[in-house]
């Protein structure tokens, strides 16, 4: 057992665990709050995975700027106790769980049926220096310039439009 | 011994369903855009993954890309769920039905 496989059990149960338990809180700011810790145990994990930059970027973007907005928009809104509606309609949702985990035990027998492992192996070193700042501003400032750019425009006109609609009182 | 790498696509699969469940069955239209957050990340998950073993920075770049469309997105979203709620004074998805005829 080294300390990667440790680590991996650690945050990879951590990272299910807070997801199932996001989904299954009738309160949406506790939903909120597991999926803050499901961002930053994923962020341990890119850590893993020698992604420093991305790991960074994550509990930054993730767990602090986006959630933080969804936390403000819940408190702002103040909506009701979902045990209402979330008691009823049993059916619909034994209905959903069965055919996910359709879904889910379909995809783990193409997983082990392709077996990536066996073709696929990590150069530790090689994927070390993949993952750095360096490396990846370099990428993305040279290769990468177009999307970039493209990712700017975007964010300014989403800024603008969220404005716009938030505001605008419509029938 | 290393990880194989099945693990991590197992458990970015295992979010992903997390993920489904979540948008099908949770009816406050905030929660159902989390789950669609969730979902976002075990796709980066496996793009990460890949990205490590291959050794290759395109992922990571890609994931870079996925992470500002996902801050847009929630700020888009969160602004309709907002224009929404001082229209029907509710999140609730089954009451949100404007565009059913």
């Amino acid at each position: 057992m080294t300390l990667e496989i440790v680590l991996f059990i650690l945050f990879g149960s951590i990272c299910a665990i807070s997801a199932v338990l996001m989904i299954t809180r009738p309160n949406p700011v506790i939903s909120a709050l597991f999926l803050v810790l499901n961002f930053c145990s994923l962020a341990g994990l890119y850590l893993i995975l020698n992604a420093q930059f991305i790991a960074v970027a994550q509990i930054i973007v993730y767990a602090g700027a986006i959630m933080v907005f969804f936390l403000f928009v819940i408190m702002l809104l103040n909506p009701e106790k979902e045990k209402r509606f979330f008691e009823q309609k049993t059916k619909l949702r034994i209905f959903v769980i069965a055919i996910v985990a359709l879904i889910l035990v379909q995809i783990v027998y193409i997983i082990f049926l392709s077996s990536p492992s066996e073709v696929i192996t990590r150069e530790v070193a090689r994927s070390v220096e993949t993952g750095t700042v360096e490396n990846i501003g370099r990428e993305m400032f040279t290769n990468y310039i177009l999307p970039f750019e493209a990712a700017g425009y975007l964010l300014l006109a989403a800024t603008i439009g969220a404005l716009v609609i938030a505001k605008k009182k419509f029938e | 011994m290393q990880i194989p790498i099945e693990y991590y696509l197992i458990l970015s699969a295992f979010m992903f369903t997390v993920g489904i469940v979540g948008v099908l069955t949770r009816r406050n239209a905030i929660v159902v855009f989390m789950s669609i957050e969730l979902m976002l990340n075990s796709a980066n998950l496996t793009l990460i993954t890949y990205s490590s073993y291959l050794g290759d920075v395109a992922g990571q770049l890609f994931v870079f890309f996925v992470m500002s469309v996902a801050a847009a997105e929630a700020a888009v979203g969160l602004a309709i769920i907002i224009a929404i709620y001082r229209n029907k004074l509710t999140v609730n998805i089954d009451e949100i039905n404007i565009l059913k005829w």
